[in-house]
């Protein structure tokens, strides 16, 4: 009896270690796949609206963290399109009188880049297509184009960082 | 241990202690294949020598490929494809190989479906052989991502992403398998990791499960007969050759694997000289760029079935996002394969032609694959997108009617 106790006891400490290993060998593999630390680091972007040659109702592309981000000065046609079609005014940046749609350019489907196609962004891979508020209207996209966090600063938008206005523009796609 | 006599430097010592007649007799000359078998039970031999060809020519790419996103294009495009001695000719070897390996795994597979030889008692067979085609699924894949071209980079932006599970939005497991915000250095290096050493490890090991499990229940024969295999092996040992109703795989068997073998190398090294470009998509010879998704992007052609009915449903249905729908069938029908064995309710092993509507079913599911796989191609447009719902719909309706299918067939026959 007291020697098959032993063995029991024996066994038991065996299992013991063995799993303490292998989960704390989990820990180490899981976190040598983490993205690194300069990769967490480098991720800030500035742009300062009023200085890249943005004309109404024509997006350009700019990068942060490796990802487009596309920037659209909305047309007045754009705006009506979005009152008639019910969209909060906090759907947009406005700043002034103008307003811009701030978006990560990649399709919320699968992460390919839509490309514009006169008055909005259709994706090649699965044919999921955004209008120029960014809201999906046709094709497997679940959800808006989604709103990097950024900090305004007169005309001047770090991406990266956390801001008021970004805040409620993700607010208003909730 | 039976003491060895003999001494260690003598042939008949080394035989002795490797066991090496014993090991030749258990797995060539008195293994036992049946003779009532045709061309399809060659498959197996033809797909060895296949793995074996891309291990050789990927042996002569590692050399000089360069893991690293500035110098992986370049390291495949111009060094190996214009400077390597042969260079190009095992880049095109490996290329051709890992698209023609999915062509014989398919008629392999449905070889096994079409005869029934993944059920009573053979089931191992069919889950270790399921695994494999995951496995050689994800070995190309990975594969796919090292010449870092424009396809390279956006199929794997597009596959990594599939693990945020639509809507349940996880890009953290994303970004963890990726190793960065998006698609990088860091995941370029890892998932060359995987194509070079841990899944072609993998793979060789459950090479080594699925002929285990395969020896002792013995292959299939083209009418399904139940062979007692000992009684068959002493007729032909005894030397009645003729009325034995199987033979040995070395060396009666092989040498008709061989003769298969032989069109199938003569077609394979046809397509490495005369026609590579079916494996080497165009789009892939620009750099991998960030910033510009190519104006239509597909998978290779031995995913374009799966593929398509990841896009099929799209619009929202069941107060489902189109996408999550899509998702999920993606899922299924990575994983339906699998489970072959348990929706078959029929309880004889017979060939499809011996089960009518099973035999309907059958030809229904190659002509769906075959119509998924087209369109999979095709942009999800206009009439297009409707083509691929439908199909989809079929694809999903074969899964479900296949357990009463088979019930029914067995009934008509009175097994059940």
């Amino acid at each position: 009896m007291s020697q098959t106790n032993r063995r029991d006891f024996l066994g038991m400490s065996f299992a013991a270690v063995a799993a303490v290993g292998g989960a704390a060998s989990l820990v180490g593999m899981k976190q040598a796949w983490d993205p690194l630390p300069s990769v967490l680091a480098a991720g800030f972007t500035t742009i300062d609206l009023s200085n890249i040659d943005l004309l109404p109702g024509i997006p350009k592309t700019f990068t942060w963290r490796g990802k487009p981000i596309f920037i659209l000065e909305l047309s007045q046609a754009m705006l009506d399109d979005a009152t008639k079609a019910g969209l909060p005014k906090d759907y947009h940046l406005t700043i002034g009188d103008k307003s811009y749609t701030v978006v990560v350019g990649l399709c919320t489907h699968l992460g390919c880049i839509p490309a514009w196609k006169k008055d909005m962004w259709k994706c090649a891979c699965h044919g999921g297509e955004f209008n120029s508020s960014g809201k999906q209207t046709f094709g497997p996209p679940p959800k808006p184009f989604v709103v990097p966090p950024f900090k305004v600063e007169g005309t001047v938008l770090t991406l990266g960082e956390d801001g008021p206005e970004s805040k409620a523009m993700i607010a208003a796609r909730a | 241990m039976a003491e060895i006599k003999e001494s260690f430097f003598s042939a008949e010592g080394i035989d002795k202690r490797l066991n090496g007649k014993k090991f030749w007799k258990v797995m060539m000359t008195e293994y036992w294949i049946p003779k009532d078998i045709n061309f399809l039970w060659a498959m197996g031999v033809v797909l060895a020598t296949t793995f074996a060809i891309l291990i050789i020519s990927g042996i002569f790419l590692l050399m000089y490929y360069k893991p690293d996103t500035a110098l992986a294009f370049d390291s495949v495009n111009y060094t190996i494809m214009q400077d390597v001695a042969y260079g190009w000719l095992f880049r095109h070897m490996h290329g051709v190989a890992a698209s023609v390996v999915f062509l014989i795994i398919y008629i392999h597979m449905f070889t096994g479906i079409y005869y029934g030889s993944y059920k009573k008692g053979r089931e191992m067979i069919w889950l270790s052989g399921m695994l494999l085609f995951v496995t050689f699924s994800a070995e190309g894949f990975s594969g796919y991502m090292l010449p870092w071209g424009q396809m390279s980079y956006w199929a794997a932006a597009v596959i990594t992403n599939l693990f945020a599970g639509g809507s349940l939005e996880a890009y953290g497991l994303v970004e963890w398998i990726r190793g960065g915000f998006a698609v990088g250095d860091a995941t370029l290096t890892r998932f060359f990791m995987l194509h070079v050493f841990l899944l072609p490890l993998v793979i060789i090991k459950l090479i080594v499960v699925h002929f285990y499990t395969l020896r002792i229940p013995h292959v299939n024969n083209q009418n399904s007969e139940d062979i007692d295999y000992d009684a068959e092996a002493e007729k032909y040992l005894a030397g009645n050759k003729k009325e034995a109703k199987v033979i040995p795989f070395w060396p009666v068997f092989l040498s008709k694997d061989f003769a298969v073998l032989g069109l199938f190398l003569i077609f394979y090294f046809y397509l490495v000289f005369f026609n590579y470009n079916f494996a080497m998509d165009p789009v892939n010879f620009d750099p991998a760029n960030a910033m510009v998704t190519p104006a239509h992007i597909y998978p290779e052609w031995y995913f374009l079935w799966s593929y398509e009915t990841l896009r099929g449903p799209f619009f929202d249905m069941f107060g489902m996002k189109a996408g999550d729908i899509g998702l999920m069938i993606f899922g299924l029908a990575q994983g339906i394969f699998l489970v072959f064995p348990f929706l078959d309710r029929d309880p004889d092993v017979l060939p499809a032609h011996k089960r009518p509507k099973f035999f309907i079913w059958f030809w229904i599911l190659i002509i769906d694959l075959l119509v998924l796989s087209v369109y999979g191609k095709l942009p999800p447009t206009g009439a297009n997108a409707w083509v691929g719902f439908y199909a989809t719909a079929v694809f999903l309706l074969l899964w479900a009617t296949l357990p009463f299918i088979t019930k029914s067939d067995a009934k008509a026959r009175g097994a059940l």
